[in-house]
């Protein structure tokens, strides 16, 4: 009697876990590219599935980073800005030139991790909310960067530059297998151990409460901070992948931000802290991903994109947010508790 | 942090009011030195011209910014409000169409449909407990796909009666100014003299201890989020007076959701909510204003204004900080000395109210079947 009850107790369980906010995304991700695959048998091949991860790779990047700030409990607005800053500054300063390309890397890593520790402090020590100092600090790099460059990017970057978001090692089986690839993989293992590390596990704990956390001793200030730094690494990271990809363009990066942030929440991770996986954060730019070689392969105009992005990103979120799919601290957000009007007298 | 509550709420109580003094002081100190520095290029920042232009800078942002007070005070925020106008103003042209009979009608449509999108907005945050970052994007994006694919180009047609809207003045002062003014100060009426306006203070907060005092929660944030679309739509179609036509593209890509979220927290209200008000947006959308007039006077690169906004913008935010370190620590579920930060909380309602001890909002997931 008692083991089917602990049974069915288990089977709930799973069901709980299966229907969660997290689970939904890895069934949408799915769903979405068995779509594909049904319209357009080829993109089940690996050279496309390839291609598809190739681009896919530098919103894995930024979801990782936006991931960090988010589950810290703040916001990261000005990745958008920082990768649009970080291509032109790399195409203003290699200028063609495939010798000047390893120290403008170096110099980027430097910049993004400057760029991060100025939030951070700013948000932790200045007490000003994430939210107005990322958009400040958008407003700061989008004018910096074109005035700097007088409006329009100028320079170009060398090939040994853009091989990190075009190119990749050549295999049998899946024709070549993309760097940028690799490194999303690699900056997600590394990141994933992280998470599982102390830090990450007070990383956690201060997006969940910040107080406790600091009473268990946890120097909040610090902890947010390295995760604004490793958020602004990461935009550049992903900016030498875009940039490799797609070249210098005025817009690059421009929406970025809303980008990142969406990818992450459909990941079920909850604006607010404290709640949420890393692998579901990528899972959820991968959806995005999805979504839009999606809407592609129907040859959708592309106008009419933003609204089904818009209803689809509604619908996963209130999917997960309905009753009994997230645990308690969900209503960090304003928005849970709302609902639960009185009844009228 | 502090350790007692009483006399913290009836400084707050006084702080509430030197707030917004202090950022009128701000705008006052704003204006004078943008008039030394205009004046030292050898130009006149109080000429008529310049005042004209300062103040139909405020009308729109201020419209958007006055609904957006309001949902952030309820601690939500609206990012589609960029969207709404551009919607409203579309609305509004192709309904009027060049018939001055038509201009109620167009209004009126323009306004509705934009309080249907603050509707949603509300029921979509509300009711299926959206984050209201997400939703309100959502809802943006869906706005943007509708107009983009309906309409190219601009459309519809101002008549020449409704263009005045946007363009006659009374004195130095333009009308849609003074028009702003009153939608501000109906709305500082209804924050501070009604049931409604109180509820969201109570709702920005703490939003379980407004729910356990016997405030409509949800509703109070749905009206929030209605009148925040509508005061949108309001700019809407005064822009539409001002380009004479229905425009999409020109009005959504021109930022305002950012402008206004910047406005409302230079103006002091507190992005976690439950603190600030109107006055002080007004007092934002000013020194915005007057910041880029002056920029504009003395020939600042474009690119050049926009470091120096994010600059002003993160500075005045720490200025505030400053003063209420221990005010902004809305998330916390227990304070330094243990008790629950809603202790203090409920000055706002009327009456000396105490709410319960049970403050951490735990939210309904927290119900024992789920955790089971």
């Amino acid at each position: 009697m008692s083991s089917l009850r602990e049974r069915s107790g288990a089977a709930a369980g799973l069901l709980n876990r299966l229907t969660s906010g997290t689970a939904t995304i890895f069934a949408l991700l799915v769903v979405v590219l068995v779509v594909i695959t049904i319209l357009n048998p080829t993109f089940a091949r690996p050279a496309s599935l390839m291609a598809f991860l190739r681009a896919a790779a530098p919103l894995v990047v930024l979801a990782i980073g936006q991931y960090l700030v988010i589950v810290s409990g703040e916001f990261d607005l000005s990745v958008g800005a920082l990768v649009g800053a970080q291509v032109v500054f790399a195409a203003k300063m290699i200028d063609g030139d495939p010798s000047r390309t390893w120290p403008v890397l170096a110099a980027m890593l430097v910049l993004g991790a400057v760029v991060g520790l100025v939030n951070g402090l700013i948000t932790t020590l200045l007490k000003v909310p994430s939210f107005i100092t990322t958009l400040g600090m958008l407003l700061v790099l989008f004018g910096a960067v074109r005035l700097w460059t007088g409006g329009a990017p100028t320079g170009a970057l060398a090939d040994n530059f853009r091989t990190w978001g075009r190119g990749g090692i050549d295999m049998p089986v899946l024709r070549q297998l993309p760097w940028a690839l690799v490194i999303a993989v690699v900056i997600a293992i590394a990141v994933g151990l992280l998470m599982r590390a102390p830090w990450g596990r007070t990383l956690v704990a201060t997006g969940d409460n910040d107080t406790a956390a600091s009473f268990a001793g946890v120097r909040v200030w610090r902890v947010r901070t390295v995760a604004f730094v490793l958020s602004g690494v990461l935009a550049t990271v992903a900016a030498i992948l875009i940039g490799g990809f797609a070249g210098v363009t005025a817009q690059v990066g421009d929406g970025l931000e809303f980008v990142a942030i969406t990818a992450v929440v459909l990941g079920g991770v909850v604006l607010g802290g404290g709640r949420g996986s890393m692998i579901a954060a990528i899972a959820g730019a991968l959806a995005y991903q999805a979504i839009e070689r999606l809407f592609t392969q129907l040859a959708l105009p592309s106008t009419a994109r933003p609204t089904l992005q818009g209803i689809i990103i509604i619908a996963a979120v209130a999917w997960a947010a309905r009753e009994g799919s997230r645990g308690p601290g969900a209503a960090n957000t304003p928005a849970p508790d709302a609902s639960a009007d009185p009844a009228p007298a | 942090m502090s350790t007692s509550t009483g006399p913290i709420a009836q400084v707050r109580e006084r702080f509430d009011l030197s707030t917004t003094a202090i950022i009128w002081l701000a705008f006052l100190l704003t204006l004078v030195v943008g008039v030394v520095l205009v004046g030292s290029g050898g130009g006149n920042l109080l000429s008529q011209g310049n005042i004209v232009n300062l103040l139909s800078r405020t009308s729109v942002l201020g419209f958007i910014a006055i609904g957006q007070t309001l949902v952030i005070l309820c601690r939500s925020l609206d990012l589609s409000v960029g969207y709404t106008a551009a919607l409203a103003s579309i609305v509004g042209a192709t309904l009027m169409d060049g018939d001055p009979g038509r201009i109620v009608l167009g209004v009126v449509a323009a306004l509705a449909v934009s309080a249907v999108v603050g509707l949603v907005n509300g029921l979509v945050i509300t009711g299926l407990r959206v984050n209201p970052f997400i939703a309100t994007l959502g809802m943006g994006l869906i706005i943007k796909g509708y107009l983009d694919t309906r309409y190219a180009g601009p459309v519809g047609d101002v008549p020449v009666a409704f263009q005045g809207f946007g363009y006659t003045r009374i004195g130095p002062v333009p009308l849609a100014t003074i028009v702003m003014l009153a939608v501000a100060a109906a709305a500082v009426v209804l924050l501070n003299r009604t049931r409604s306006g109180h509820a969201m203070y109570a709702v920005g907060g703490n939003v379980e201890a407004a729910r356990l005092s016997g405030i409509r929660t949800g509703r109070t944030m749905v009206l929030a989020h209605v009148l925040c679309s509508t005061a949108a739509g309001l700019a809407g179609l005064l822009l539409a007076s001002r380009f004479s036509t229905g425009v999409g593209a020109q009005i959504y890509g021109a930022g305002y959701d950012l402008d206004s979220i910047a406005a409302v927290v230079l103006g002091g209200t507190l992005l976690m909510g439950g603190r600030g008000g109107v006055g002080g947006t007004v007092a934002g959308v000013l020194i915005l204003a007057t910041l880029d007039t002056v920029f504009n006077l003395l020939q600042v690169d474009p690119f050049f204004r926009d470091v120096l906004r994010g600059v002003i913008i993160i500075a005045a935010v720490a200025l505030y900080a400053r003063r209420q370190l221990d005010l902004t620590a809305h998330r916390q579920r227990f304070t330094a000395s243990g008790r629950p930060i809603g202790a203090s909380e409920g000055e706002h309602l009327s009456g000396p109210s105490d709410p319960p001890e049970s403050s951490p909002p735990s939210g309904p997931s927290s119900n024992p079947e789920v955790l089971a």
